[in-house]
């Protein structure tokens, strides 16, 4: 139980305290800096970077598939265009996203330590990224690749005549910067919790970026590996992926879907984690069944490498083989199913503001809830053989990962922001961006489910007349989904300098990020935070608190 | 109004409506709990929305039996989901007796279809109404996937290696043929259609154009690469007898046996030292890169044809015996139809 | 409103170690930290060694004839020499490691050197190796040369493609641990390791203790597989 006093859940420093943003001036402070929080505004503004450059090549694929005619781009442009948007996305916009951003930031804050274990690898992993986002923008400048980012061999080893090569290796770079962020948040929540902070007292998403961390670590060197080998063949020509020397393709698809199916759990777990922190503070109770939550998110991590074939059921494996995979792929679905429930049941008995981040998560549990769902469509094999390839795993994909991690990603911006930026955002048009977004989400990808059941096959740059429609209909969606993206550019820039103030805990939260000042000092806290309270423990921390907030 | 906006294709094969009733089942099942999740949730963050008096929650929760609950029952459905598709699936890999050959070969960017009276198409399939269709796959570069919308069947299609799918068309019509799997500058142009006959209009079809059977013209490459100098028909050969040995088990120089089905002969021709029939020696010399992907097809249906019941494909006097039954080693000699040795002398 | 003063453990007495990094609470922190990611380094490790590893498992079943063929143009000597090479660096390594734990300045040193003498003792003898082969013409590409069974050429080439990636990405490990031998061997001389802090030189040793390990592995999968008879 819990016994708390007031002094416990303010370490507040006195005015005129430098914070991290003040600390010290100049480019070369942050370029060169040690400290999370600084790492994380550089990894921010580089991950917004690589999210206009994917939506970019989102927006040229949605405007050429109006007509079903390809008139807009070349075949060769928009097959390289479907292959940037894929590789941006993933590798440099929602893997990094949450963990690298909101983890970074976030992480030593909700454990009570000063900063991550290994600072400089901190850094060096932002460097790493950025290396790698360099390398990658010269490559769509100079020709771009047209493999489909999941790089297919032989097509990609012997017959594409892109940049193949450079771009596999400007991955691989970006892999050892998500397996360093992977090691550092490991050892910190090993090793640097506060005196007090047990397991279970820490916030959920420290749960989740536990469990993302053993994804990233364990799985990305995987695809280092596949990926140097792809290299070596495409240099050397030597048959490793080459059926016509010996080699077998399938053994490419199987190494890299090793990595690439526990890739998508990087992506959705810390999203999971950002939605049990905001369903706590917006309803201000105990997530309901926190060790539940907690376990899942192991669960997740440790299922998520079983499954990998389940995007081979009509590659050529055995049937016996595909029997398996769908198996294990509808296990893994169980502990998803049990957070959604759990976040569900915590909104019984709560007081439940409807502000933005609440807003976004609402939107985030709906949402991934049909992506979710529509994977139990996809694991059940004998439907597969019909739908795999088409729009139906497009729209699956983008539900899972636009509609879950990004709403999550925007949610926690939000949630976070007075913290960060120590601004608040204008709540109206932040409403409204929410709603947009959802909207135009909805409008954008649930006509690809028809799609993709009505035929329609993936990564077509024509297609068939009586599709039309339907396509019509997810570009418009596209368009309003852009506009609500937008929305946030601007306001949020616009907060920094116009934005209300916002005190320590402006959302009357419970967690140790909010027990300090917004923005927090560089070192954190003064003094090291003793944790006597339970997680989520609101009735104790508001009676220590003395007063209601009245947000 | 309704098929202006159709939801699902054409139901045109046999497992057509399995599939879309599996579909129809995961529908009504996902929508459902999905709907419940968001009413529920639409419901409670009105009902207990944060007002003056509502500040804190109370500190209540539910009972953890809720938490058992929602473990085991989705498992279940999900079980259910599981064995329905796993059905679903094996109907739709285990090609059934009788089926009507046809070969594809992909290559970017079109399609090869060839019948076995040896008509040829491109982009363009022509089968009869009722009756299983088996198409062997085979890509000349990289991986495409021949997918049939109203059939419900998919399968990619491999660089070096012998695929099979099937299906059985239940109504006629024309329609959709898409390469599934991405394969280069054209892939969303290597489309086609099927067209389903009634059986007299197909065979009307096959008698339009047929250029000699693919069997048929596999024994003139038999000829012309020599194969019949070591492959005659008795035991004195250099090389294994291949009457009747398509479909059967072979014992190799291991000891370990195989049926020697079309990837067996595909790869003898290609890799002979992988597997070498017991009894006889690696000598065989390998012919990759001299044989092409639709001469490869030929010559595998010639042998098939030397291992089939009915009448072979050169005049022979009838057979005497039987080929030798399925599960003892080829046995020079034993039970084999003489036929003439047609190939010169070695 | 403004209250500053805090409960938590006061600041420790003692003077600041000069190598306790500020974020840290105490050296033993500190310590467990940086042991703890060096072993999550290595797991990464064993992914991405074991990834390759799979993938010439796979086509050794696949082609066993041809492995076997292929490991016989192998020098077992060589390999063996390194073999034995290796473990006894890991010895030299791990008296290090006691060495700087104890104070030793000098063995430490001493015994540090040895390992890198050792370890580029093997890198030598790798590279005669290599040298050798592909003079041989057994480096995979356009220069590949090998006609004792022709059938079995592009098999044999995908043995040796695995060769030279696995054996040269041990090599690189052990460029790199080279290197960082170099760099311990500078700040054991300034006297840098000691009882209470010795951290690195640990690690150190966690890390050529690993690519030992999988030359271990590498060692009988490239050298010493047994030949198929034929009947």
């Amino acid at each position: 139980m819990s016994s708390v006093t007031l002094h416990d859940v303010r370490f507040v420093e006195p005015e005129g305290t430098r914070n991290y943003v003040t600390h010290d001036y100049g480019a070369l402070s942050w370029l060169l800096t040690k400290d999370h929080k600084r790492i994380a505004i550089l990894y921010l503004f580089s991950i917004t970077a690589m999210f206009i450059l994917g939506g970019f090549f989102a927006v040229a694929m949605r405007i050429e598939l109006l007509t079903p005619e390809g008139d807009l781009l070349t075949s060769d442009t928009y097959n390289k265009f479907f292959t940037l948007h894929g590789i941006v996305m993933i590798f440099f916009f929602l893997i990094p996203s949450i963990p690298a951003v909101l983890g970074n930031f976030l992480l030593p804050l909700m454990i009570g330590a000063k900063d991550l274990a290994f600072p400089k690898i901190n850094l060096l992993s932002w460097y790493l990224y950025m290396i790698a986002a360099v390398m990658g923008l010269y490559i769509i400048i100079t020709g771009g690749v047209d493999t489909g980012w999941t790089f297919y061999t032989p097509f990609s080893t012997q017959y594409s005549n892109t940049h193949v090569f450079g771009v596999t290796f400007a991955a691989f770079i970006v892999g050892f910067s998500s397996i360093l962020t992977g090691l550092n948040f490991l050892v910190t929540i090993h090793r640097m919790r506060a005196p007090g902070m047990t397991w279970f007292r820490l916030p959920l998403f420290v749960w989740a970026m536990y469990a993302t961390s053993i994804v990233q670590l364990l799985a990305t060197p995987v695809l280092a590996i596949t990926l140097v080998m792809l290299m070596f063949e495409r240099v050397v020509h030597v048959g490793i992926f080459d059926p016509a020397l010996g080699g077998d393709p399938l053994l490419f698809q199987h190494m890299f879907w090793f990595y690439s199916h526990p890739a998508v759990y990087i992506m959705i777990l810390p999203a999971m984690g950002v939605a049990s922190e905001v369903v706590a503070a917006f309803t201000r109770k105990k997530i309901f069944g926190y060790s539940f939550v907690a376990y899942s998110s192991l669960a997740i991590a440790f299922l998520g490498f079983l499954v990998w074939a389940h995007h081979m059921f009509v590659s050529g494996i055995s049937v016996y083989s595909a029997m398996i995979f769908s198996f294990l792929s509808y296990f893994v679905a169980v502990p998803s199913a049990i957070k959604v429930f759990n976040w569900t049941a915590t909104l019984y008995r709560g007081s439940v503001a409807l502000l933005t981040p609440m807003l976004y998560i609402l939107g985030f549990i709906g949402l991934f809830t049909i992506g979710g769902v529509t994977g139990l469509f996809l694991a059940a094999i004998g439907l597969d053989v019909h739908v795999t390839d088409t729009y139906f795993v497009v729209a699956h994909f983008h539900y899972v990962m636009v509609g879950g991690a990004v709403m999550a990603y925007m949610a926690g911006i939000h949630y976070w922001w007075p913290k960060i930026t120590g601004r608040m955002y204008p709540e109206w048009w932040a409403r409204l961006a929410a709603l947009l977004i959802f909207a135009g989400f909805n409008l954008t990808f649930f006509p690809q489910f028809v799609l993709g059941y009505l035929g329609m096959p993936r990564r077509y740059h024509a297609y068939a007349p009586e599709f039309q429609v339907l396509n019509v209909m997810s570009t418009a969606g596209a368009s309003i989904l852009a506009a609500g993206y937008v929305l946030p550019l601007i306001y949020l820039l616009w907060s920094l300098w116009y934005g209300r103030p916002a005190g320590p805990n402006p959302w009357g939260a419970v967690g140790l990020e909010w027990a300090t000042s917004s923005p927090p000092p560089m070192e954190n806290f003064h003094e090291t935070p003793v944790v006597t309270w339970d997680a989520y423990d609101y009735p104790a921390m508001m009676k220590a608190m003395g007063e209601t907030q009245n947000v | 109004m309704l098929s202006d906006f159709p939801l699902w294709p054409d139901q045109a094969s046999t497992v057509a409506p399995g599939v879309d009733a599996l579909m129809t089942f995961m529908c009504i099942v996902s929508g459902g709990v999905s709907v419940l999740i968001f009413v529920v949730i639409f419901y409670l963050a009105i009902k207990y929305r944060r007002t003056p008096e509502n500040q804190i929650a109370e500190d209540y929760e539910p009972p953890k039996a809720l938490e058992a609950a929602w473990i085991i029952i989705p498992f279940l459905i999900f079980m259910v989901m599981f064995v329905w598709g796993s059905w679903l699936y094996f109907r739709i890999q285990r090609v059934p007796e009788n089926a009507l050959d046809i070969y594809a070969t992909g290559k970017q960017w079109m399609w090869k279809f060839q019948h076995p009276g040896g008509q040829r198409e491109i982009n363009t399939l022509h089968v009869p109404v009722g009756r299983p269709i088996k198409i062997t796959l085979a890509s000349e570069d990289v991986i495409h996937s021949l997918f049939f919308p109203v059939f419900r069947v998919k399968a990619d299609v491999l660089p070096n290696r012998y695929k099979t799918m099937w299906f059985q068309a239940t109504k006629t019509g024309r329609f959709h043929i898409f390469c599934a799997e991405y394969c280069g500058t054209l892939h969303s142009g290597m489309i086609g259609w099927v067209e389903v006959m009634e059986p007299t209009d197909y065979q009307k079809w096959l008698a339009g154009g047929a250029e000699g059977s693919l069997a048929s013209q596999g024994e003139k490459l038999f000829q012309k690469y020599a194969c019949n100098t070591c492959h005659t028909n008795d035991a004195t050969g250099r090389g294994p007898v291949l009457a009747g040995m398509y479909g059967t088990p072979v014992t190799l120089t291991d000891n370990s046996t195989v049926v020697a089905d079309e990837n067996y002969i595909r790869e003898s021709i290609l890799n002979p030292q992988a597997k070498i029939v017991r009894g006889f020696t690696g000598i065989m010399p390998t012919f990759q890169g001299q044989v092409s992907e639709d001469d490869l097809l030929k010559l595998v249906s010639y042998v098939r044809s030397l291992g089939a019941q009915k009448t072979p494909a050169v005049p022979v006097e009838s057979p005497s015996s039987k080929q030798t039954s399925a599960g003892s080693p080829l046995n020079p000699g034993a039970g084999i139809p003489p036929q003439p040795n047609k190939g010169t002398t070695p | 409103m403004s209250d500053i003063t805090l409960t938590g453990p006061a600041p420790e007495p003692h003077a600041h170690h000069p190598f306790l990094q500020h974020h840290f609470e105490d050296l033993g922190q500190q310590h467990e930290a940086s042991t703890l990611g060096m072993w999550m380094f290595l797991a990464t490790e064993i992914l991405f060694f074991g990834g390759v590893l799979c993938a010439y498992w796979v086509y050794r079943i696949m082609y066993p004839e041809a492995w076997a063929l292929a490991a016989e143009q192998q020098n077992k000597l060589y390999g063996g020499i390194n073999t034995i090479v290796l473990i006894i660096s890991s010895l030299t390594m791990a008296l290090a490691v006691r060495n700087a734990q104890l104070g030793k300045r000098k063995a430490t040193v001493g015994m540090l050197f040895a390992t890198l003498i050792f370890g580029s003792t093997f890198l030598a003898i790798k590279s005669i190796e290599y040298w050798q082969h592909f003079h041989e013409g057994l480096f995979p590409g356009t220069h590949f040369t090998w006609n004792e069974v022709p059938a079995l050429a592009p098999k044999v080439q995908l043995f040796m493609t695995f060769y030279w990636s696995m054996t040269g990405l041990h090599a690189l490990h052990m460029v790199i641990g080279a290197g960082l031998l170099i760099w311990m061997m500078m700040r054991s001389w300034r006297g840098d390791f000691g009882p209470e802090y010795y951290g690195p030189v640990e690690i150190m040793g966690l890390y050529w203790h690993f690519v030992d390990i999988v030359w271990i592995f590498l060692f009988p999968f490239l050298y010493l597989i047994h030949g198929v008879h034929h009947g």
